[in-house]
């Protein structure tokens, strides 16, 4: 008698209660939909945005890969002063020539001397004291530097 | 009585049916919310290491082939900068004079005269381990990643620019095509494959360095040791993790 009360009476509880679980269900459905895949994981942003940054394409091939195939270039640059600047610094980004099935199919172009030397040795007191530098109107009169150094190992 | 077999469904079959098509979604979706995030396996451990750099001023010649090296790696569109190069003039008792003709992209070519106190000043994002633009972005876009970079979601960032009112050292810009935030990454994509960033590949002099702060063989270590270094705007208690070496007092 007192059982049968208390379960007709239960169903104000359980109505309610599916009807708790129902909302809470939406919840986990709209969230699974909204949130993005393991956010959170790290901090407050998607751990998938470290991919993101991590797949663009390279443009320097890095100093390591041109010494590969340029040994001979390589060797001389090594003995001279200019043993510390990077193969691309000079000849450009070459990441391209690089992963080229052919790389002579892209071949860099030569770096435009006028320009390129004056860059980090043109005289300016700003520069470190001890770093080489001239004032290249008074020091070549126009000529181009390569028509005396060899920028490669540049020491005459 | 007869009645119709096609009985359209009642309100409460209804209810019932969506009820359980919602049980079942609910379970479904957490369980693909625990299982599903599995990480892709990957020899760059995050955890390993804690980017940085190091930027000696005293080595630094203005050539800006770091500026020209960071845009071509990066496609910065023209007029904006990840990197630039400054060159402070300072004479005695009067405001310092800071110039950077198209962010040193063709280095300076009008120099210095001869009697005055400068010197060049490399800026980059200083990839602050508490970092304003981080914490004020409304939506997660940008984030300081495990390893210590300041990086920005594209997918996910709003082009509000309240970041690059935050960043108390203006490295940030709005890109003007992808209406999002860009700056630099510390070249995340080539320091994750083991080489380094463009800039430092490129620096001429070595005044540059990327450094990994948890790699016990790092040089850094042994340099911190032996010499003075100083970050930007300490006072802002931002944590920088590009240290100067022979920053001087006058740099902002």
């Amino acid at each position: 008698m007192r059982l049968k009360r208390i379960m007709r009476d239960s169903g104000h509880l359980i109505r309610p209660a599916l009807v708790l679980l129902a909302v809470l269900g939406l919840f986990l459905v709209v969230r699974a939909a909204v949130v993005p895949k393991g956010f959170g994981k790290y901090g407050h942003y998607r751990p998938a945005a470290l991919d993101l940054v991590r797949s663009r394409p390279i443009s320097y091939a890095g100093q390591d890969t041109c010494v590969l195939c340029h040994e001979d270039q390589a060797k001389v640059r090594a003995a001279g002063r200019h043993a510390h600047v990077a193969c691309e610094s000079c000849h450009g980004p070459q990441a391209a020539h690089a992963q080229a099935d052919d790389p002579s199919s892209l071949k860099p172009k030569l770096p435009d001397v006028a320009g390129l030397c004056r860059r980090c040795h043109e005289q300016d007191a700003a520069k470190p004291k001890g770093f080489p530098q001239v004032h290249t109107a008074e020091h070549s009169g126009g000529m181009l530097c390569n028509s005396c150094h060899q920028p490669h190992n540049p020491h005459l | 009585m007869e009645t119709n077999h096609f009985e359209s469904p009642s309100r409460r079959d209804f209810i019932d049916f969506g009820t359980k098509l919602l049980v079942l979604a609910s379970v479904g979706a957490t369980f693909e919310q625990i299982t599903g995030a599995e990480p892709a396996p990957d020899t760059y451990k995050v955890a390993e290491h804690w980017w940085g750099m190091l930027i000696d001023i005293g080595k630094c010649i203005g050539c800006g082939s770091c500026v020209r090296a960071c845009a071509n790696e990066n496609k910065v569109p023209d007029g904006y900068f990840r990197t630039w190069v400054e060159r402070y003039q300072i004479e005695e008792d009067k405001q310092p004079k800071v110039d950077s003709p198209n962010g040193a992209m063709d280095g300076f070519p009008l120099p210095t005269p001869a009697d005055i106190k400068s010197f060049f000043v490399p800026k980059l994002c200083n990839h602050c381990a508490d970092s304003p633009c981080v914490q004020v972005c409304p939506v997660g876009a940008t984030f300081v990643s495990p390893d210590g970079v300041v990086l920005v979601d594209e997918s996910y960032c709003l082009g509000c620019r309240y970041c690059v009112q935050a960043c108390p050292y203006g490295c940030r810009y709005l890109h003007p095509e992808k209406n999002t935030v860009d700056k630099c990454t510390l070249c995340y994509h080539r320091i994750t494959k083991g080489l380094t960033t463009a800039c430092c590949e490129n620096c001429p002099t070595g005044a540059r360095q990327l450094v990994d702060f948890k790699n016990p063989k790092d040089p850094i270590h042994e340099f911190l040791k032996l010499n003075k270094v100083q970050v930007l705007k300490p006072y802002m208690a931002t944590e920088p993790k590009v240290k100067y070496k022979d920053l001087d007092v006058a740099v902002r």
